[in-house]
């Protein structure tokens, strides 16, 4: 059984085509690094996974299943969340807010509940972080924060949507290991979502590039080549690899670093405040 | 000072509305949906004027009138009520077409300031009792909506993704803040509700990082400023009011100044560990 099949899925957002006729499968264990321009469905896609966006054709299963709202299988970690407004909380209570967080009644956990918050902080090696002001963490600590409240529960499917937003080499490099452990002590999949290819390159099994509304999976070998990319951007395309780094070039510019870089600028303006972007 | 039935059930009243505000004013506070509470009370000043010009007890149009603006904002989304020009101009229609109702009613003057001011030593016993159902009732709704509601505030698009229907829980959230912003406005006024909802919810913030703790102590602050309010007013002949709001403000500036110096020293290493 695989983690994640799409069969001739098309997404659509507002009536507008995102995805056309997707045909992927990814396996059980496996880590994807998922590309792709702004605009290019890497969140949409996510979302039919999580049963957010019902495909306009098609089947998505997980696991076996059906995609489907309230998946216990399933564990995400957003772009966004609700923590904007310097929300004075413990980083514990923010992580175990997801805590059976769908039913009504009070917030307060029992033991076993406790436990298992306490164990995502474990795995994730936030413990000294649990008890700190989630709003004066950094931008790599609250990352590391947000992955536990993702692992919550032990999903056998990762999903992180853009987690290496504004955060700088280093911390980067942090985070993506963090995955790569996980990934391999838990043995589930992971599909993880970025800008740019080089941060992932070290970790991932295979690449989901996205683009024109297509789709192309398969070893960076496979797909990071001049033909298969040319085709999903619609644009002729160049790939150059330096040492170990792979830059994907449209006529002079990196547009996986441009892309990143207007988007860092922008998250930067949003986030001045908290102090999450260090000067790279 | 509490020989005077008056007094105790002043007492009582303010005890009452001040553990339903703070407990439904720290979530406004955590959700950064202050303006709400605000917003929902001078609503409410219509609903309480066209009540006492039909005949009507002005609480029950106030509670009318506030959960029903709560409902559609819940389910117009926040995007509506995050436009400051239009919730500015729904809030002046509702305090002029007050105004108006009162125009024609006859004892104008003294019915306009205890709404929009409060005056809590006027409370009768029956009143009371009908304050504390009030409570009651949003107390409890609020009890069991507060994991989720708690989840979608922190996490929207996680809830989502587990099944949980933001715009549904901030469609009942808003309605247990129009029925605390009501129960609120008979103490303080539709205009003060701020001190009550929001001041001790704030300050119990900036004092602990606990959800438990934090709702227990702005709960505890509210009932304190509002006692403390009314011993005031007893001993100058003040309006009580003036004395809540008082305390409710001098609280949260004496939290609100050491932090920020506190702040300064601590950040820079907290960040780059």
């Amino acid at each position: 059984m695989s983690a994640l099949t799409f069969e001739g899925v098309s997404l659509e957002l507002g009536g507008r085509a995102v995805l056309s006729d997707i045909d992927l499968e990814v396996r059980q264990g496996e880590f994807v690094g998922v590309l792709g321009a702004n605009g290019a469905g890497k969140t949409t896609l996510m979302r039919a996974v999580l049963g957010l966006v019902p495909p306009a054709r098609g089947k998505v299963s997980v696991l076996g299943r059906p995609a489907m709202r309230g998946n216990p299988d399933v564990g995400y970690l957003p772009q966004a969340h609700g923590l904007g407004h310097a929300v004075r909380l413990r980083a514990s209570d923010v992580v175990a807010a997801a805590m059976n967080g769908h039913r009504p009644g009070l917030p307060i956990l029992n033991r076993a509940a406790r436990r298992e918050v306490d164990r995502a902080f474990e795995l994730v090696g936030a413990e000294r972080l649990a008890g700190r002001c989630f709003h004066e963490l950094s931008g790599g600590e609250r990352q590391r924060v947000l992955l536990a409240q993702a692992v919550l529960g032990s999903p056998r499917l990762l999903l992180l949507d853009e987690p290496l937003i504004s955060l700088d080499p280093h911390h980067q490099s942090e985070v993506v290991h963090l995955v790569k452990n996980l990934q391999r002590e838990l043995g589930i999949a992971v599909l993880f979502s970025a800008h740019e290819l080089n941060p992932l390159l070290a970790v991932l099994d295979r690449v989901l590039y996205l683009g024109g509304g297509h789709a192309a999976l398969g070893s960076v070998a496979e797909v990071v080549t001049p033909a298969v990319l040319s085709r999903l951007y619609g644009s002729p395309i160049d790939v150059v690899r330096v040492g170990r780094h792979i830059f994907v070039m449209a006529g002079s510019s990196d547009i996986e670093r441009d892309a990143h870089r207007h988007r860092g600028e922008t998250q930067a303006h949003a986030g001045a405040a908290d102090g999450a972007a260090v000067g790279a | 000072m509490l020989d005077y039935a008056f007094m105790r059930d002043a007492f009582l009243a303010a005890t009452v509305v001040a553990v339903v505000a703070g407990a439904t004013g720290f979530f406004l506070v955590l959700r950064g949906q202050t303006f709400a509470g605000h917003a929902l009370a001078h609503v409410g000043f219509t609903g309480a004027t066209g009540a006492v010009l039909v005949g009507v007890a002005p609480l029950w149009g106030l509670v009318a009138v506030t959960v029903g603006a709560g409902l559609g904002m819940g389910l117009l989304g926040e995007r509506w009520t995050q436009r400051d020009v239009a919730i500015g101009m729904v809030l002046a229609m509702a305090l002029g077409l007050g105004m108006l109702f009162l125009h024609f009613y006859t004892s104008f003057a003294s019915e306009a300031t205890s709404l929009l001011f409060g005056n809590v030593l006027a409370v009768s016993a029956g009143t009371v009792w009908v304050l504390a159902a009030l409570g009651a009732a949003a107390l409890a709704a609020l009890a069991v909506i507060s994991r989720p509601l708690l989840f979608a505030s922190l996490q929207p698009e996680l809830a989502e993704a587990r099944g949980v229907s933001t715009r549904l829980y901030a469609s009942l959230f808003l309605v247990v803040v129009a029925v605390a912003a009501a129960a609120t406005a008979q103490i303080v006024g539709v205009l003060l509700v701020f001190a009550l909802m929001v001041g001790p919810a704030a300050t119990a913030q900036r004092l602990t990082r606990r959800i438990g703790a934090g709702v227990l102590l702005s709960v505890a602050l509210a009932v304190i400023e509002s006692w403390a309010g009314i011993t005031l007013a007893y001993y100058t002949d003040w309006p009580t009011s003036f004395g809540i709001v008082a305390a409710s403000g001098m609280v949260f500036l004496a939290t609100v100044l050491p932090s920020t110096n506190h702040r300064h020293g601590r950040a820079p290493r907290e960040r780059t560990s």
